[in-house]
């Protein structure tokens, strides 16, 4: 009867415990990136509710480039694939594969990230900087808050590319990778509402 | 245990659902801006078909690339996932309904 219980709580402790270590920190991270949407809930109600007011200034038909967002929408949206498919490799183990998908992955979310600031500083060259309109203040906090994000992505990839060169494929990196994969597929998600509710709805 | 881990995760995570999303995710891409772009439909269908889009989209993103579906090993994130989407509703629509609104409330 001892022997089972002191067995019983054995199995216990070892198995599940591990599991629930590595579930319990996804979950919060999940609960985090629940917080950030709630964060770009609020920036793109405040975009809503001012974005029409334009002050005399620039409207979205005027300073909206339609080919120049695609791109950019590109960058973002295979970047996300090829995060996936660096995730699948670092599932099978290959060292070399998980290294080269983050570089990809990173170099399109540099492209990204660069038509972002070059947009921005062409905006403020014209005069049509953040202070212009109320329009353009919502504009830049939204986009901004969102490129802010996706340069910390950004530097997190660095992070996890030193770490698998250095240490290989750990559970710990396994466990760190997972929680990047989330980030970067969520910052994914909130650009569908930027492309969709902050350019293309205005350029109808 | 790494065994255990791995096959928990790759039930879910496999090359043919990221394929799938992507494929998904360009169609709606290309429909939104296509929408924009041809100027075929009126004012009020773009708007309609751009919310539909959108959320489509993000619906495929979360279930092919943050493999959400309603295995148990998922059940909390989606509660917290519908929590937050109950928060984004009030949020942004109860700012939308109250300011569009305001002219009228002011009278």
């Amino acid at each position: 009867m001892n022997t089972n219980i002191s067995q019983n709580a054995s199995v216990h402790a070892v198995d599940p415990e591990h599991l629930d270590h590595a579930e319990i920190r996804t979950f919060g991270f999940w609960i985090y990136l629940m917080s950030d949407l709630v964060l770009f809930s609020v920036l793109f109600a405040t975009y809503a509710v001012i974005g029409f007011n334009t002050a005399g200034g620039p409207a979205p038909k005027d300073i909206f480039d339609l080919p120049y967002l695609f791109l950019e929408t590109m960058f973002l949206l295979i970047s996300s694939f090829t995060f996936g498919l660096t995730i699948i490799a670092l599932h099978n183990g290959k060292q070399k594969q998980v290294i080269a998908g983050l570089i990809i992955t990173a170099l399109l979310g540099l492209g990204f990230i660069s038509m972002e600031i070059n947009e921005f500083a062409g905006l403020i060259a014209e005069g049509a900087g953040p202070d212009r309109s109320g329009f353009l203040s919502a504009f830049f906090t939204l986009v901004g808050t969102h490129g802010t994000h996706v340069f910390f992505g950004l530097v997190w990839i660095f992070v996890m590319m030193g770490q698998v060169m250095k240490a290989g494929i750990t559970e710990g990196i396994r466990s760190r990778m997972m929680r990047l994969s989330l980030f970067w597929h969520f910052l994914d998600i909130v650009w569908i509402g930027v492309f969709s509710f902050v350019y293309l709805m205005r350029l109808i | 245990m790494n065994q255990s881990h791995n096959e928990e995760m790759g039930a879910r995570i496999t090359k043919k659902a990221y394929i799938t999303g992507i494929i998904l995710a360009l169609l709606l891409t290309v429909i939104s801006f296509g929408m924009v772009i041809s100027h075929t439909f009126s004012r009020k269908a773009v708007m309609a078909g751009l919310f539909v889009a959108a959320f489509a989209q993000m619906l495929v993103h979360l279930h092919y690339f943050l493999h959400l579906d309603k295995s148990s090993a998922q059940r909390w994130n989606v509660i917290a996932l519908l929590f937050t989407a109950l928060l984004l509703f009030i949020f942004v629509g109860g700012t939308l309904w109250v300011m569009y609104t305001l002219n009228s409330r002011m009278m």
